[in-house]
């Protein structure tokens, strides 16, 4: 949590570039998902930072707030995270699909910080009622952020859960949409459009606020104060873009789950850093 | 005796974990959102969410029961049992409605016939089938005490036998002992099971009666001893023959490398014909009598 230390904004981009850099040295030697975990890293490390009372001495307190990381594919970034904010040793990010640890594709409790696992998508919002329900019960002032994808937003128990939401009145909840415009391998709007997502949202009952989610003000504001509306579940769509920080890959639609050699590894981490347009020839797997 | 919604009130009261959700299926506990309060969580007609903010719950420490219709609870919310609370293996509990015959006139939509096979699926998962109201009641109680993901095939008519010895997880309760024919069999057709031991041993054949109670853990002793005592074993159950006791049995008996004469009755691949109760065991033929003559002509062969 951030109790002990207020990050200025630069400091949470020098966060999110090593971050980054993490994402990127896990897409290789088997690979990941690195379009949609690079699309949240910001995201991520500003609520790690900023929002979350959440701390690795804190990781069993009852009282700490809770991230879910829905749609889960994007769980490098929360690697990455976990391991600057010192969650996890970096070094485990060495063991990321090695038998001898779980660091795996997507999120499990094995890894301290991570609250429940997930992959199936559609299925954390429910949980975080959950988690959000009993918190009340207990008239705890701790928050539930469930991070979603928007592609995870095709599924009907997304919305299912939304009216549970919204019947439960669940203002310590707070959806957050990384709404990056793609769903695995073609964008949202070609295939299931979503389009006026943030109307469906407020219909639906939730208090609703659209940001630019790589701009830390941007963050700043929707995050800083909450609820949005007492007695609302809040839902929060940052925009964003599948690939963030790495132009070669940014917005494609076949750079979804990746698995490049080591070299392209290289020439992607110079990419991130300025210095030079990454060399890619590496064919995207389509696997879901 | 207790009802059940007397039991979770009093369990409630005890047990502050506990909490009693329902995708609004409020059949058997409809008095108990005055006494519980903000414990007792309707979420409406949405059992994935329930079964997701089930594990939320238990994720923070609760024991929540939940409850919807058997086909529903298990197959519409399938991925989220299996996901949610199996992977973890949270302590949340499934409460099946009106399963398998007790679906009466539903229709097939309503019939679950598959829900012992695919809940006995989920690594951890225990299935507790109560013939009756006293064992659901004493059952309910092992099952919390458990701390285990178990599902429930509810059934809470008045006993027709009298039960003995304690309710332990992973035992069966042995009615009678017999050697010519052992009738395995969980749930309410223990009631017609029993009038079927009647009528054989009336006829001069020696009848075992086993009641399951929890198809998973099984009860292999219970299951080996009836192959290696008793002529014949019949498996009796309101459920697909794929996947339920038959299944089980054979497993079983595969395992301990030991082979027997068993007839199964149960439903091969098809539903039943909707009706009343009475009228549905009439006419699928599992009334007491009607399974007398069933099992007494597998004997006789």
């Amino acid at each position: 949590m951030s109790d002990a230390k207020v990050y200025s904004n630069d400091e949470l981009r020098a966060l999110s570039l090593a971050v980054r850099e993490h994402i990127i040295r896990m897409s290789t030697d088997g690979g990941c998902f690195i379009g949609a975990s690079l699309s949240c890293a910001d995201l991520l490390v500003h609520l790690y930072t900023r929002v979350l009372r959440v701390s690795k001495e804190t990781l069993n307190d009852p009282s700490r707030d809770y991230l879910l990381l829905s749609k889960g594919h994007d769980v490098p970034a929360l690697y990455g995270t976990l391991a600057e904010l010192g969650f996890i040793e970096r070094s485990r990010l060495g063991a990321h699909l090695k038998t001898h640890d779980s660091v795996y594709w997507h999120p499990n409790r094995a890894v301290p910080g991570i609250e429940f696992h997930s992959g199936s998508l559609g299925h954390l919002l429910s949980v975080g009622i959950g988690v959000a329900l009993d918190i009340r019960l207990r008239s705890g002032k701790n928050r539930v952020f469930v991070v979603v994808g928007d592609g995870e937003c095709n599924e009907g128990s997304m919305w299912e859960a939304m009216l549970v939401a919204n019947a439960q009145a669940l203002d310590n909840l707070v959806v957050v949409v990384d709404r990056n415009q793609f769903q695995a391998n073609i964008r949202t709007e070609e295939l299931v459009p979503l389009e006026p997502l943030d109307q469906k949202l407020a219909a639906f009952g939730f208090a609703v606020t659209v940001i630019d989610g790589h701009d830390f003000d941007s963050l700043n504001s929707a995050f800083a104060s909450l609820p949005h509306v007492r007695g609302k579940p809040t839902a929060i769509i940052a925009e964003t873009v599948r690939g963030k920080g790495l132009p070669s890959i940014e917005a494609r639609a076949d750079r979804w789950f990746v698995n490049f050699t080591h070299s392209e590894v290289e020439s992607l981490l110079a990419e991130l850093h300025g210095t030079a347009k990454a060399e890619l020839t590496s064919e995207t797997l389509m696997v879901r | 005796m207790q009802t059940y919604e007397q039991f979770l009130k009093e369990r409630a009261q005890s047990d502050e974990s506990l909490i009693v959700m329902t995708a609004e299926n409020r059949a058997v506990i409809r008095n108990l959102p005055a006494e519980l309060g903000p414990r007792f969580i309707d979420v409406g007609i949405c059992e994935q969410t329930m079964i997701g903010a089930a594990a939320g719950l238990a994720l923070r420490g609760r024991t929540p029961v939940t409850h919807a219709l058997a086909t529903f609870i298990t197959m519409r919310a399938f991925e989220f049992v299996r996901t949610d609370v199996g992977i973890p293996g949270l302590p949340v509990t499934l409460v099946g409605g009106v399963p398998g015959f007790l679906s009466e006139a539903n229709g097939p939509t309503h019939q679950a016939l598959e829900d012992v096979a695919i809940m006995r699926g989920i690594p951890g998962m225990q299935v507790f089938c109560p013939a009756d109201r006293e064992e659901l009641i004493s059952g309910m109680q092992a099952v919390l005490d458990s701390r285990k993901p178990t599902y429930v095939r509810f059934a809470a008519p008045e006993p027709s036998v009298r039960h003995r010895g304690p309710f332990v997880i992973g035992k069966a309760e042995t009615l009678s002992e017999g050697t010519d024919v052992t009738i395995l069999v969980y749930g309410f057709l223990l009631g017609e099971a029993e009038r079927a031991r009647v009528a054989l041993e009336s006829r001069g054949i020696s009848v075992r009666l086993v009641n399951v109670r929890t198809p998973k853990p099984i009860d292999e002793q219970a299951v080996v001893d009836a192959a290696r005592e008793t002529k014949l074993v019949v498996t009796l159950e309101d459920h697909f023959l794929t996947g339920g006791l038959y299944s089980i049995v054979a497993e079983v008996l595969l395992r301990h490398r030991r082979s027997a004469r068993v007839l199964p009755i149960a439903l091969d691949e098809r539903w039943f014909k909707p009706a009343l109760l009475a009228d549905v065991l009439a006419y699928e033929g599992f009334t007491g009598a009607a399974l007398a003559e069933r099992i007494e002509k597998a004997f006789r062969e």
